[in-house]
C-alpha cells in the first residue's frame, strides 16, 4: 500500500512542537535528525547526561565533566521551588550524574521587557541558595532582554563544570546484564507540583516539588567505593523516559517491577485524577543507580543514609536478553507489559 | 488509596483469573465497549491471565477515537481564530484531522488550553470577557452532565462568550449497530460502567434479549475488570443472557436521576456520524432550545464538509473488534503514535495506541499478536 | 473517557448555582461539583469525572466483592485434592 493519505504529513512537522521538547519519541527525533548529525563528534555520541573531556596525560589524566541545560518552566514559581533552585540543580545533577563533582555553573537569562524586578530578584536569590546547597559558585553569566511578547517573562540557562576524582567510567554503555537498578526515591512529584498550580488544573494540596542536588548523594556513592556503572537524574519523560534511553544506549534489556517504584498516595491520586501514568512525570530531585548485584543492598544503605535519597529501593535488573533496548514492567498483578516512549508530553485526559 | 489499590492486588486477581480457568469450556469471545477498559487490560496486562479459549475485542468506546474527522477539522478552525481561546480535554490534543492536530494549531500561536472540568472554561469565559471561548464537549454519557452543567452556567450567567463544539455520542446505539451487523463476532459485552453510573443498567436489557448476549456492567481496576470478564463467562456457559451488574459499588440500576435530567433539559438526541462506523441514528446528543444559543458551530457558522478517512486506516472494523490492530499492514510501519493514520493510534484508549505501547515487540516489522511472542 | 476516581468528601459548601465539595484524593483535595449528587455527605466516597461527583460508593456492595472471592478461594481448596 504505497497511496497512503496520511492525517500528518510523513515528513514529520514542520514547525516545533512542545511535544519536541517533552522528553519523548518526538524530542529523540529532533535529535537524531537535526542536532546530532550537524554536530557529530565522539563525545556527544556517548548521549550522556554530561560530556567527560580528559586533559592532558592521556587516559589516566585529570578528567572533567561539562554540562549545559535551560530552563523554560512555567510558572517560575511552584510549590516547593522555582525557576531559580531547577537552573542550579538540574545542570548540578546531570554532572553528578556523570560522576562528577560540580564545581562552576554559568547563568545565562534570557528577560523580557516589563518582567518585574521583584521577581528577578527572587529567582536570583532562590539560585544563590542552591548554589550554595549544591556546594557550587556560579562565576560567569549573560543578560539578553528581548521585546514584549507572549508573557514568558524569563528564560535562564547554566552550564556546569565537574571534576572527575575516580577512575570509574559511569555512562550507559558501562551497564552490564546482572546490574541492579536503584531509585533513589519516590516518583512524579515535581511534575505534579507543576500541575497543581496550572490554570484549569488547580487542586490543593501538600505536594511539593522533590526538586534536590544530587551530587552529595552521588558522592557518598563513590566515597563508599561501589563500582557505580551508570546514573541517570529523571527529569522530563519521568523514570520511564530515563531507563529507556539507558537500555537503548547500552543495548541491553531493562525488567522493572511496579510494586517497588514508590508513589506518595497524594501524588497517585493526582496521577488518577488526570489520568497520567507516574512513571512518566517528571522528576527533579530522583535518580536511578546502575550497580552489580552483589553490590545493591550496600548502594541502597548508602543513598538511604543521605536526605536525597531515604526513600532508595532496588526496583529492577538488567538483562542481555534478544531484544536489545526494550523495557517491561511486571505489573502490580504480576503480568507483563512494554514500557515505551510516549510521543510528547503526557496530557491530562479524562478517558 | 482507598477503593483504588485493593483492586489492583496481585492476588485477587490470581484467584479470579483460576476461577475463570475452571469456568470456561470452550471458546468464547467478549468484548469489552469502553475505551478505558482497554487501556487498563493491556497497561495492566489483564489479558495474559486469560486462558487462550477467551478472546477479548475491543469496542468503540472511546470518544477520542470516534469523533469524527469533520468535527476535528471545526475544531482546529475555532482554535486557530484569533479572537478564539480553545479549551478542550487533554485527550483531544493529539487527535489528527487533515493535516494537523490541536497541539500544531498551538504551536502556531492558536491559544488551545487543557482543562480538566468543563466548568473551568466557564471560569475562563468569566475571567476573560474579552475572549471567544469554546469548550470542546466530547464524550459519552459519562462526561454529558458535567457538559450539560456548563451549559446550564453559561446560560443562568449570560456569557456572551462561551460557546461549546459538541460531539456528543451514546453507548447503546453504538452498541446496537455492532450487535446488528452480519459479521458480529461478540458473544458477550462488558458495559461501560461509569455509563452506567449515570445512565443505569436499564437500556441493555432491550439488547442483551434481542441478541442473546449477557451484558454485564464492569468496573475499570484490574478485579473489576476481571469480575466482570467471570460473570459474563458464567452466564455463557450456563446459557443465559441476561443484565448483570458487576460494578454495584458505583452503580445503581437506575443510574443517576438528577444527571438524566441535567442532559435531558440540556440535550436531544441526534443523528450522529461516528469515525470508522458511519452515521448511526439517534446515537448523539445535541444542544436543545434554549442552550442551542451557545453552539459553536451556529455561533461561527461552521459548516458540515465531507471529509474522507486515510484508506489505509482500518480502525472502523477495529473499532468494531473484526480486526485486531496487529492485523493492520499500516501497525506500528506508517501508522504509529507519531503519525497517526487513524484515532485508534491517537487516544491513549485508542485501541491501536494501547497495543502499540504496552504491547509491541521490538525489532518486528510486523507485529505479531502477544500469544505468538517475537518471530 | 470515562475516567472517574474515588475520593472521599471532606467537606460540603453551597457555591451559587449548586453544592460543591471539597475530596480528597488519597490526600490530593480538589473542588468538586455536587450538582448531580445532592445527597452526598461529608465522608462519603464519591466517584468523581471531569469535576462533578457522579455516585456515592456504596461500601457494602465493595464488601460483598472480597465476600465473593473468599468463596471462590474456598472453592478452589475443595477441588484441589
Amino acid at each position: 500500500m504505497s497511496d497512503l493519505q496520511c492525517p500528518i504529513p510523513k515528513r514529520d512537522y514542520d514547525r516545533v512542537l512542545t511535544a519536541h521538547g517533552g522528553g519523548g519519541r518526538l524530542m529523540q527525533q529532533l535529535l537524531a535528525d537535526i542536532f546530532f548529525p550537524a554536530f557529530a563528534n565522539d563525545l556527544l555520541g556517548r548521549r550522556h547526561d554530561a560530556a567527560v573531556l580528559t586533559l592532558e596525560g592521556g587516559a589516566a589524566g585529570p578528567r572533567l565533566a561539562f554540562t549545559t541545560d535551560s530552563y523554560v518552566i512555567r510558572p517560575l514559581f511552584f510549590p516547593g521551588g522555582s525557576i531559580g533552585h531547577l537552573a542550579v540543580y538540574g545542570t548540578v545533577n546531570d554532572l553528578a550524574m556523570a560522576g562528577a563533582r560540580p564545581l562552576v555553573l554559568s547563568a545565562g537569562f534570557i528577560l523580557e521587557e516589563g518582567f518585574p524586578i521583584e521577581e528577578l530578584q527572587r529567582v536570583v536569590a532562590d539560585m544563590r541558595d542552591a548554589a550554595a546547597a549544591a556546594q557550587v559558585q556560579i562565576v560567569t553569566g549573560d543578560t539578553k532582554v528581548v521585546e514584549h511578547g507572549r508573557e514568558d517573562g524569563l528564560y535562564v540557562n547554566t552550564a556546569g563544570i565537574g571534576a572527575i576524582e575516580h577512575n570509574l567510567t559511569i555512562e550507559p554503555q558501562s551497564v552490564r546484564p546482572g546490574d541492579a537498578i536503584i531509585l533513589s526515591g519516590d516518583i512524579a512529584r515535581h511534575g505534579i507540583a507543576v500541575m497543581s498550580v496550572r490554570e484549569g488544573l488547580e487542586f490543593e494540596s501538600a505536594i511539593e516539588s522533590d526538586c534536590a542536588p544530587l551530587a552529595g548523594l552521588v558522592g557518598d556513592l563513590l566515597a563508599e567505593g561501589l563500582q557505580v556503572h551508570c546514573l541517570r537524574d529523571l527529569t522530563r519523560g519521568g523514570l520511564a523516559a530515563g531507563v529507556i534511553e539507558i537500555a537503548q544506549t547500552a543495548g541491553l534489556q531493562v525488567h522493572l517491577r511496579e510494586r517497588d517504584i514508590p508513589v506518595r498516595d497524594d501524588v497517585l491520586g493526582a496521577c488518577e485524577i488526570l489520568g497520567l501514568d507516574p512513571l512518566y512525570v517528571a522528576n527533579e530531585g530522583r535518580c536511578v543507580a546502575f550497580v552489580p548485584a552483589e553490590q545493591a543492598d550496600r548502594a541502597v544503605a548508602t543513598m538511604r543514609s543521605h536526605p536525597a535519597g531515604a526513600a532508595a529501593t532496588v526496583i529492577g535488573h538488567v538483562t542481555a536478553g534478544a531484544d536489545p533496548g526494550l523495557v517491561t514492567l511486571e505489573t502490580v498483578t504480576g503480568t507483563s507489559r512494554v514500557v515505551d516512549l510516549l510521543s510528547g508530553e503526557q496530557l491530562p485526559r479524562i478517558c | 488509596m482507598r477503593f483504588v489499590s485493593e483492586y489492583r492486588d496481585a492476588a485477587a486477581c490470581q484467584q479470579l483469573a483460576q476461577a475463570i480457568e475452571r469456568l470456561v469450556t470452550r471458546p468464547w469471545t467478549i468484548m469489552e465497549v469502553c475505551g478505558g477498559q482497554t487501556h487498563a487490560i493491556v497497561k495492566f496486562g489483564l489479558d495474559q491471565l486469560l486462558p487462550p479459549q477467551v478472546t477479548l475485542i475491543h469496542g468503540p468506546g472511546c470518544p477520542v477515537c470516534v469523533t469524527p474527522l469533520e468535527m476535528i477539522e471545526k475544531a482546529l478552525q475555532l482554535a486557530a481564530r484569533p479572537e478564539v481561546t480553545f479549551c478542550s480535554f487533554g485527550d483531544m490534543l493529539r487527535v489528527p484531522g487533515c493535516s494537523q492536530d490541536l497541539l500544531a494549531v498551538k504551536a502556531s500561536g492558536g491559544d488551545v488550553r487543557v482543562v480538566y472540568s468543563p466548568l473551568d472554561a466557564v471560569q475562563l469565559a468569566r475571567d476573560e470577557p474579552d475572549r471567544e471561548v469554546v469548550f470542546f464537549a466530547v464524550g459519552f454519557e459519562t462526561t454529558a452532565p458535567a457538559n450539560a452543567m456548563a451549559a446550564v452556567q453559561a446560560h443562568e450567567l449570560g456569557l456572551p462568550n462561551f460557546s461549546l463544539l459538541v460531539s456528543h455520542v451514546l453507548v447503546p446505539p453504538a452498541v446496537e449497530s455492532l450487535l446488528s451487523a452480519p459479521d458480529c463476532r461478540i458473544e458477550g459485552l462488558l458495559a461501560a460502567g461509569h455509563v452506567c453510573t449515570v445512565m443505569g443498567c436499564h437500556e441493555y436489557e432491550p439488547l442483551a434479549a434481542r441478541y442473546h448476549v449477557p451484558i454485564v456492567v464492569t468496573g475499570f481496576e484490574p478485579v473489576d475488570i476481571l469480575q466482570g470478564v467471570h460473570a459474563c463467562l458464567r452466564q455463557l456457559e450456563e446459557g443465559r443472557a441476561e443484565v448483570e451488574n458487576a460494578y454495584a459499588r458505583s452503580v445503581r440500576p437506575e443510574g443517576n436521576q438528577p444527571a438524566q435530567e441535567l442532559i435531558r433539559e440540556v440535550f436531544e438526541v441526534v443523528p450522529r456520524k461516528w469515525r470508522g462506523l458511519g452515521e448511526i441514528p439517534r446515537s448523539g446528543l445535541g444542544l436543545r432550545e434554549p442552550y442551542a444559543a451557545l453552539d459553536a458551530e451556529r455561533r461561527f457558522g461552521l459548516t458540515d464538509t465531507d471529509v474522507p478517512e486515510p484508506e489505509a486506516c482500518l480502525s472502523g472494523q477495529v473499532l468494531q473488534g473484526l480486526t485486531r490492530p496487529m492485523d493492520c499492514p499500516a501497525f506500528g510501519r506508517e501508522c504509529t503514535p507519531e503519525h497517526p493514520l487513524g484515532a485508534t493510534m491517537v487516544s491513549s484508549e485508542g485501541t491501536c495506541a494501547a497495543y502499540y505501547h504496552y504491547r509491541r515487540q521490538r525489532g518486528l516489522q510486523s507485529p505479531r499478536s502477544p500469544a505468538e511472542g517475537s518471530a | 473517557m470515562c475516567l472517574a476516581v474515588p475520593g472521599q468528601i471532606v467537606e460540603t459548601a453551597e457555591e451559587g448555582l449548586a453544592r460543591t465539595a471539597r475530596v480528597s484524593f488519597g490526600g490530593l483535595v480538589k473542588q468538586i461539583s455536587l450538582a448531580v449528587l445532592p445527597e452526598a455527605r461529608v465522608g462519603d466516597y464519591v466517584m468523581v469525572h471531569a469535576g462533578f461527583a457522579i455516585s456515592v460508593v456504596d461500601e457494602a456492595e465493595a464488601a460483598e466483592v472480597w465476600g465473593v472471592l473468599e468463596q471462590m478461594a474456598a472453592l478452589a481448596e475443595e477441588e484441589t485434592p
